[in-house]
């Protein structure tokens, strides 16, 4: 099961599946901005400011959604030996440092007018720079190694190694006190968003999530491409 | 069912896992001081000794304590437990205002008395539009 892996077959799909990803992403983001500027409502203390909260979130939750899967690909990758997972792993990594990059960003720029500084070094904004810098650490391994195997090796242990992190970020405003508050949407207790601003929050989140499918595909088709010009239909 | 060699792989690659865990979950207990942002007014209630150092202090800011002087600002950060007196002088965050959270970046005078020279606004989990702030308090 861990090592079927047909290049061919799967590119007829995903080189589909890339055309109309696309076409659906704009409608998504389209329609989630529409919500987003226009028709939610101001926050009751931060007004307007809390508009930046639909690009914030859903960046955030989405690199911590991608690193966490690179990192399980990655453990499956090297005990197995799959061809196929590694492939997917670094395909994911860019639109995952992307998103990091503009949680702390957009945060930096949240910051500034709620709490009145640009930079905390508290433990959710710093945990979130570690996952920055992981990802960092990942994307340079696979450049650095021009040796296929041990590039997949030493990207595939700074992966699992940094998976750790993401519970720190996750948790790290319930375990300690911390500038940045903590969780608003919570499933085992009461979400504290107004049904209002969770609508544009969720199409937000699907559309970060069409165009991290978007450049994950993208990046996936060209590998596959790689592998078939090198004559191997199977690996 | 799988061969000795991916045993031995699961095996290696647990025993990392589990080494860098260790690690981490030890030195975030070390360093449990400088990994907290603020201190509530009870651990400065708690504190053996004031040390002139920077420190953070945070909190809510007691109903009805924020009082201006001409260059001053004199308020209450409490945790509903133990007070503190503060007094800053410079522009507050939007966000700053009473029975909302807090942080004060200053230094110590004496257990119930800080001098801020930085102040940063902590807002809740809370978001809403202002209707249903509004229907709320009159519920």
């Amino acid at each position: 099961m861990f090592n079927y892996f047909e290049p061919n077959k799967i590119f007829s799909i995903t080189s589909k599946v890339q055309k109309y990803t696309i076409y659906i992403f704009i409608i998504v983001l389209c329609i989630g901005l529409f919500e987003a500027i226009i028709l939610s409502p101001k926050d009751y203390i931060q007004s307007d400011s809390v508009r930046i909260m639909y690009v914030h979130v859903p960046s955030a939750w989405l690199s911590l959604g991608i690193f966490t899967v690179i990192s399980i690909l990655s453990f499956f990758s090297l005990i197995f030996k799959n061809k196929n997972f590694p492939l997917i792993c670094k395909s994911l990594a860019p639109s995952g440092i992307l998103f990091s990059i503009i949680a702390l960003v957009t945060g930096s720029i949240w910051g500034k007018p709620t709490w009145g500084t640009w930079w905390a070094w508290d433990a959710r904004i710093t945990s979130m720079l570690v996952l920055v810098l992981f990802y960092i650490m990942y994307i340079l391994a696979w450049k650095i190694f021009s040796e296929k195997e041990k590039a997949n090796k030493i990207s595939s242990i700074i992966a699992i190694l940094g998976l750790i992190n993401i519970p720190i970020i996750k948790f790290s405003v319930d375990w300690w006190s911390t500038l940045h508050q903590p969780a608003s949407i919570n499933i085992l207790s009461k979400t504290t968003i107004h049904s209002s601003m969770l609508i544009p929050l969720t199409i937000m989140t699907a559309a970060f999530a069409l165009f991290a499918l978007l450049i994950f595909l993208m990046k996936y088709n060209t590998e596959l491409i790689k592998i078939k010009n090198k004559g191997l239909d199977r690996l | 069912m799988y061969g000795k060699r991916v045993k031995l792989r699961f095996f290696f690659i647990s025993t990392l896992i589990l080494t860098f865990i260790l690690i981490i979950y030890l030195l975030l207990e070390a360093f449990e001081k400088e990994v907290v942002y603020f201190l509530s007014p009870t651990d400065i209630k708690n504190m053996s000794e004031i040390d002139s150092k920077k420190i953070r202090v945070g909190g809510m800011v007691k109903n009805g304590s924020i009082s201006t002087e001409t260059d001053k600002i004199n308020f209450i950060i409490t945790d509903f437990k133990n007070e503190i007196i503060v007094t800053y002088s410079g522009a507050v965050p939007n966000l700053f205002m009473e029975e909302k959270g807090v942080v004060a970046e200053g230094y110590l005078k004496d257990k119930n008395f800080f001098i801020a020279k930085k102040i940063l606004a902590k807002h809740d989990e809370n978001y809403m539009p202002p209707e249903v702030k509004e229907a709320i308090e009159d519920y």
